[in-house]
């Protein structure tokens, strides 16, 4: 290292050993890259147990041989437990709402992109950043845990004890990814995956929490403290926008179930009373080590947390989505300001309705009217983005490529998810609809879908960026297809479903009449959903194979605007080698009457202010047409 | 080729998820409450408003993509940053229909929540345990006796955990099957033993959920005869998907007599209402 | 919704976003930043952000006592199990500790302003002295509790104050350690004018926590004792 008087000058020295470059690295890049890959090992055990899930639902009682051989106790013979197809849903939520949907979005693609828009080395505190991704991946370590824990005898019979009892024919906590207390608070009286596998839970979901705050300290450090010269709040990228609130949501939510969190393990080790109430009765005998608790107090702080939590996963989907649309557009964003306001307003919103998913819950139905109130309005923030966005494709020179195809999917699909939410948001209409399938539906469409197009978009998008590669576009735009017809199959009749009534969290719909007209449509959701979950392999394949096989891809393939594209791809450690970029307008201009290109990046200087001499060329367009 | 295929695609999606609902060969099982009516109508309501919407974003959106694609170099798309006339407008439309269905959507809701059951009204007290529902009724003298958690004991049957001693529970029944009168207000206090359990009769447009260390009352009046399936919406344990009983409405004056009998006639006495009353006929 | 169809037709239009014509001199409002030239590094901007960062991490800490806070109110009123706790006594000496802390770190801070002394140092070591005396004593309540038979699982309000007291002075320990580690961290070299501020902000991120940590306790004070 060198003296102290260039201590500022090279504060960002490359390191070169092995552990600190790729994997206790302080760059917001290679922490960007662990994120991701951490999002696309959990997606890989979150879209298994969904196809486990859909096997059982359509094809009850059949024998699976290799789960018998995996999990004997939880799928004697192959045929699943209802016990371990319980623990398969709310592992399911929670790896997909947690390890998928807070990490790629926010921690991924966040932590490359945002300091590169806003031109900046590096993160605010890189050692926190590196640290929110390590606590990270020990919470997912510890979820994966109860797997293990819970599914498999001998383990269960060696330390479950120590854990609070597993009963080895689960694959973690019976649950959902809501944990409602009592279930989730009095321990092994209650029934399988109580024991272990809900401690394991919660413990994995508190550190998850600390992780996330340390990241959404740093998001909005970094974007209020970092950005560089001529790089006003309002010529931010929508995506800045979209992550900085995000990182806002996650701040002031997370604390919150990491507070119930804490309260939830101490009923269950320790033995207060905050959630459970007194005079519980399990198989006639009493638990008389509780009083008074309350189980809708949970629901509060749960919810509270919950609800931000979708938009946490939506929000940088959105973001991803506006820059992307009007990159391929080849067309400024439609009413950027609205945009702005319209992320503002979600993030507000998100604040005060959370009471939506507790219509029915027992609390006061005066409340319940305002929150149905206040439900509703927020969709008016996600139309006026919806509107921008068709705004910004009218009069567009669209070019198709594959994250475009995906962008398109986006907004297709949000509608589609949005909308129910109006349907589910009328106090009145939740009546038959709540945990009903129908939920299930809104929820797919708009999180499970919607936000994963978002993330397909992103990364089809930057990954040149990322890697110097560009991703098959003929495998991408295959994956494309497939996956977008595929899940309007899976999720569309999953609405008709919840309208006869069919409960969700149901082992098996073997047992009511009323759901019998509902078999030919449990199988076709269930062939979709294996047809479009083996799609994914194409698209890991691609993945893999364009980071080393890919076509080069230059500094700026796609012709866009923004300063990720004005540095190398992939960017040097500290992303501009040594000079920040200056920034000069707004981030979307494409089309300008008059430039020579069709599009002008943010760091081309303003005519008035150009020496004659110097071009007008853009300093990224190495790039060529796709 | 790329941006038309979209466009066919998006609205082959779109008319398929459209007829999935309009061919309503999936659709609610007929209602049985007087609230179900207007409900119903509210969601038809809702469901077009919003069907509407989507259908118009859809097409439009396949519209954009068929129309405005890239011609090559020097076609250069529009230059506008937006317009706020249309933000405006836009924004205020959206926001009247959104915040005028929220307000239509509440009158249902009030009707059952925001007043109390009237006065004729038959009792129920609803106490669920994991995977076995159990309906109280008061019996003749029309009064519930005194319950007691440390009572329970399922091998004797006491589910609930009635205090024998007390003189009103001398002709107290408790059962798995609801039985309510027809088109006479019910009452249900909703209790749970153990972990939260939800009400929950498709018919009945109706669903509420049972809190360990509450006691919620609601309220709902079936109007026709029939036997219908009674479901658990709450995730409650491994059995939560076989947590599963049946709702009789009664023509009034076969409901009194029911009510008049001792727990083992009652018993027997369901056991041939059951038989005798259909589950409604579902479409298959 | 104040966009405005731009239909411009040369270059030189301002960008998006109303943002002024002729080059601001930083990234929107903060102070002085200049990153773009490297030879001159950004002083007040990586100084600040120890400061925005302290801020942004109180704003959460407070959203989790927030959350605690309305458990208890909600707790407190919704139970018929509701025993008050009767206020141990030594409450008082871990108040009246913290408090005292505040005002030395306080003066602590005022003197690291005087790059040229050392004088600071006995204040900062009093004041995590008295931290660690606030968390002594506080240990002392949590014997004496348990010594009359008060656990957490008592009755509610006792849960809730092992807590409020446990998740505090978790927090707390956390200030200790930044502190001990202001205290032990070698002067910045005043002619050093980088590391001076640097080491400045540090100090003002850890006095903001500090206090924040004594307010904190107060109001968890009042509220545990009295607001019934
Ligand atoms: C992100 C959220 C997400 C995603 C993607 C999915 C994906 C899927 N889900 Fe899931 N699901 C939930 C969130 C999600 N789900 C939640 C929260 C619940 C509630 C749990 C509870 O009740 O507690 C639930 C419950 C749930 C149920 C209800 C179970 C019940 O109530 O009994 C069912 C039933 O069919 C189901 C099915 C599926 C299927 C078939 C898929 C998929 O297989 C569809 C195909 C998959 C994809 C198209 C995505 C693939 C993505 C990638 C390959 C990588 C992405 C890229 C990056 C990360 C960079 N899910
Ligand atoms: C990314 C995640 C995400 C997003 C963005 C949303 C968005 C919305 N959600 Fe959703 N929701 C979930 C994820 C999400 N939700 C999850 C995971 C659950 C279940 C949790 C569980 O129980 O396991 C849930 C459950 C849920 C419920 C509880 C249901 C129940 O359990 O009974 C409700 C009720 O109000 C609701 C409402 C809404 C509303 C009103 C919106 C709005 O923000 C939607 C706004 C969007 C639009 C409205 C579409 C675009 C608009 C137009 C095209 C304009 C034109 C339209 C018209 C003129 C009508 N959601
Ligand atoms: Cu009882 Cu589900
Ligand atoms: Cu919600």
């Amino acid at each position: 290292m060198s003296a102290d008087s260039h201590e500022a000058v090279h504060r960002h020295e490359a390191p070169t050993s092995f552990i600190r470059k790729y994997i206790f690295s302080l760059d917001h890049k290679v922490i960007g890259i662990q994120y991701i890959i951490l999002a696309l090992t959990a997606v890989v055990v979150g879209v298994t147990m969904s196809v486990l899930m859909r096997l059982n639902l359509s094809w009850p009682g059949t024998s699976w041989p290799i789960l018998g051989t995996l999990f004997p106790s939880g799928a004697p013979g192959g045929i699943m437990n209802p016990d371990f197809y319980l623990s398969l849903v709310t592992m399911h939520g929670t790896i997909m709402v947690f390890f998928v949907l807070t990490t790629a979005p926010q921690g991924g693609f966040g932590n490359y992109f945002l300091p590169i828009q806003i031109g900046a080395e590096d993160m605010a505190f890189p050692f926190l950043n590196m640290m929110s991704f390590w606590v990270t991946l020990v919470g997912f370590i510890v979820i994966l845990a109860a797997i293990l824990v819970e599914g498999n005898a001998t383990v269960a019979n060696a330390i479950g004890p120590y854990l609070g009892g597993a009963s080895g024919s689960t694959v973690g906590p019976i649950g959902g990814w809501t944990g409602y207390a009592p279930l989730s608070a009095v321990g092994v009286a209650s029934g399988p995956g109580e024991g272990a596998g809900m401690n394991l839970w919660i413990v994995s979901i508190a550190i998850f929490c600390i992780g996330s705050l340390l990241g959404a300290l740093n998001f909005i450090t970094t974007l209020l403290n970092m950005r560089t010269r001529g790089m006003t709040l309002m010529r931010m990228p929508l995506t800045c926008w979209a992550w900085f609130t995000t990182a806002v949501l996650a701040l002031l939510s997370f604390p919150v179930l990491l507070g119930g969190g804490i309260l939830l393990l101490l009923d269950r080790t320790v033995g207060t009373s905050f959630f459970i109430p007194g005079g519980l009765v399990f198989g006639s005998s009493v638990l008389t080590t509780h009083t008074g608790g309350s189980p809708i107090l949970w629901q509060h702080l749960f919810w509270f947390f919950g609800h931000p939590e979708v938009y946490i996963a939506i929000l940088p989907g959105m973001g991803a989505t506006s820059h992307i649309l009007s990159t391929f557009a080849r067309k400024p964003i439609f009413g950027y300001r609205a945009m702005v306001f319209a992320i503002f307003a979600i993030g507000l919103l998100g604040f005060f309705v959370w009471g939506h998913h507790m219509f029915i819950s027992g609390m006061s139905p005066y409340s319940a009217m305002t929150f149905s109130i206040l439900t509703l309005s927020i969709g008016v923030p996600s139309a006026v983005k919806t509107f921008n966005w068709l705004g910004t494709l009218w009069g567009a020179r669209i070019r198709f490529t594959t994250p475009m195809l995906f962008a398109i999917g986006f907004v297709s699909l949000f509608v589609a998810g949005g909308i129910t939410g109006l349907v589910l948001g009328q106090t009145s209409l939740d009546l038959p609809m709540h945990d009903t399938y129908f939920v299930p539906a809104h929820f797919h469409l708009v999180m499970g879908v919607a936000s994963i197009f978002g993330m397909f978009a992103a990364i089809y998008f930057w990954f040149p960026k990322m890697f110097g590669r560009l991703m098959s576009e003929r495998l991408g735009k295959f994956h494309f297809w497939i996956t977008f017809v595929g899940v309007y199959c899976i999720f569309v009749p999953m609405h008709t479903m919840g309208m006869v009534g069919m409960p969700r969290r149901y082992a098996q719909f073997t047992e009511y009449r009323f759901l019998d007209t509902l078999h030919p449509l449990i199988i076709f959701v269930s062939i979709a959903a294996i047809i479009t979950a083996t799609v994914q392999l194409v698209f890991y394949f691609n993945l893999v194979w364009s980071v080393f096989k890919g076509k080069k891809a230059g500094d700026n393939p796609w012709e866009a605007t923004t300063l990720e594209w004005t540095t190398t791809s992939p960017p040097p450690h500290d992303n501009f080698a040594g000079a920040l970029p200056v920034v000069y307008r707004g981030p979307y201009e494409f089309a300008v009457p008059g430039a020579p290109n069709d599009y002008v990046m943010q760091t081309e200087p303003d005519v008035s202010e150009m020496p004659a001499t110097e071009g007008v060329g853009g300093n990224g367009h190495n790039g060529h047409r796709q | 080729p790329m941006g038309r295929a979209l466009a066919v695609i998006i609205w082959i999606l779109t008319l398929g998820s459209v007829s999935l609902f309009f061919v309503k060969k999936w659709w609610f099982p007929e209602a049985i409450s007087s609230h179900a009516a207007a409900l119903d109508r509210q969601f038809l309501l809702t469901i077009i408003v919003v069907g509407i919407a989507f259908t118009a974003a859809q097409i439009g959106l396949g519209y954009v993509i068929w129309k405005f694609r890239d011609r090559g170099p020097g076609d250069r798309a529009v230059y506008t940053h937006g317009s706020n006339r249309l933000e405006v407008i836009w924004t205020v439309v959206t926001a009247v229909i959104f915040i005028g269905l929220a307000v239509m959507g509440q009158s249902v809701w009030a009707s059952l929540h925001f007043n109390k059951a009237p006065a004729d009204s038959f009792q129920v007290e609803v106490v669920a345990q994991q995977f076995q529902w159990n309906f109280h009724y008061a019996g003749k003298d029309g009064i519930s006796g005194r319950t007691d958690p440390n009572l329970i004991d399922d091998s004797a049957l006491n589910f609930i955990g009635l205090d024998q001693t007390d003189p009103n529970a001398k002709d107290d029944v408790v059962h798995s099957v609801i039985a309510v009168p027809v088109g006479r207000p019910v009452e249900l206090i909703l209790r749970s033993r153990d972990v939260i359990h939800n009400f929950w009769v498709p018919q009945l447009r109706f669903k509420q959920d049972l809190v360990p260390g509450m006691n919620i009352r609601v309220h709902f009046t079936a109007n026709r005869v029939g036997k219908y399936e009674l479901a658990c919406a709450e995730l409650c344990g491994q059995f939560h998907y076989r947590m599963k009983s049946f709702m009789l409405v009664l023509p009034a004056a076969e409901h009194q007599a029911l009510m008049a009998l001792p727990q083992d006639q009652f018993q027997a006495r369901i056991t041939e209402l059951l038989a005798k009353y259909e589950l409604p006929v579902y479409q298959q | 919704m104040a966009t405005t169809v731009t239909d411009s037709r040369t270059l030189s239009k301002k960008g998006i976003g109303g943002g002024p014509k002729s080059r601001p001199s930083n990234g929107g409002g903060l102070p002085k930043r200049n990153g773009h030239d490297r030879a001159f590094p950004d002083l007040d901007s990586s100084a600040n952000r120890y400061r925005i960062g302290t801020w942004v991490a109180l704003a959460s800490i407070m959203m989790l006592f927030t959350a605690l806070s309305s458990a208890y109110i909600v707790r407190a009123a919704s139970s018929s199990d509701w025993q008050p706790l009767a206020l141990p006594r030594l409450l008082w000496l871990s108040t009246a500790l913290i408090l005292i802390s505040s005002g030395t770190l306080e003066a602590a801070r005022r003197k690291l302003r005087d790059a040229t002394t050392n004088a600071y140092k006995p204040w900062l070591l009093l004041t995590a002295v008295l931290g660690l005396g606030f968390l002594v004593s506080q240990m002392l309540v949590w014997r004496q509790l348990v010594r009359q038979g008060v656990y957490v699982v008592s009755n509610p309000h006792s849960s809730f104050f092992y807590v409020f007291t446990g998740v505090h002075g978790a927090h707390l320990l956390g200030g200790l350690i930044a502190l001990s580690y202001l205290s032990l961290r070698k002067r910045a070299p005043s002619e050093n004018q980088a590391a001076v501020t640097q080491a400045q902000a540090g100090a003002d991120a850890v006095t903001l926590y500090w206090h924040f940590m004594d307010l904190l306790w107060l109001y968890l004070f009042v509220l545990l004792f009295y607001v019934r």
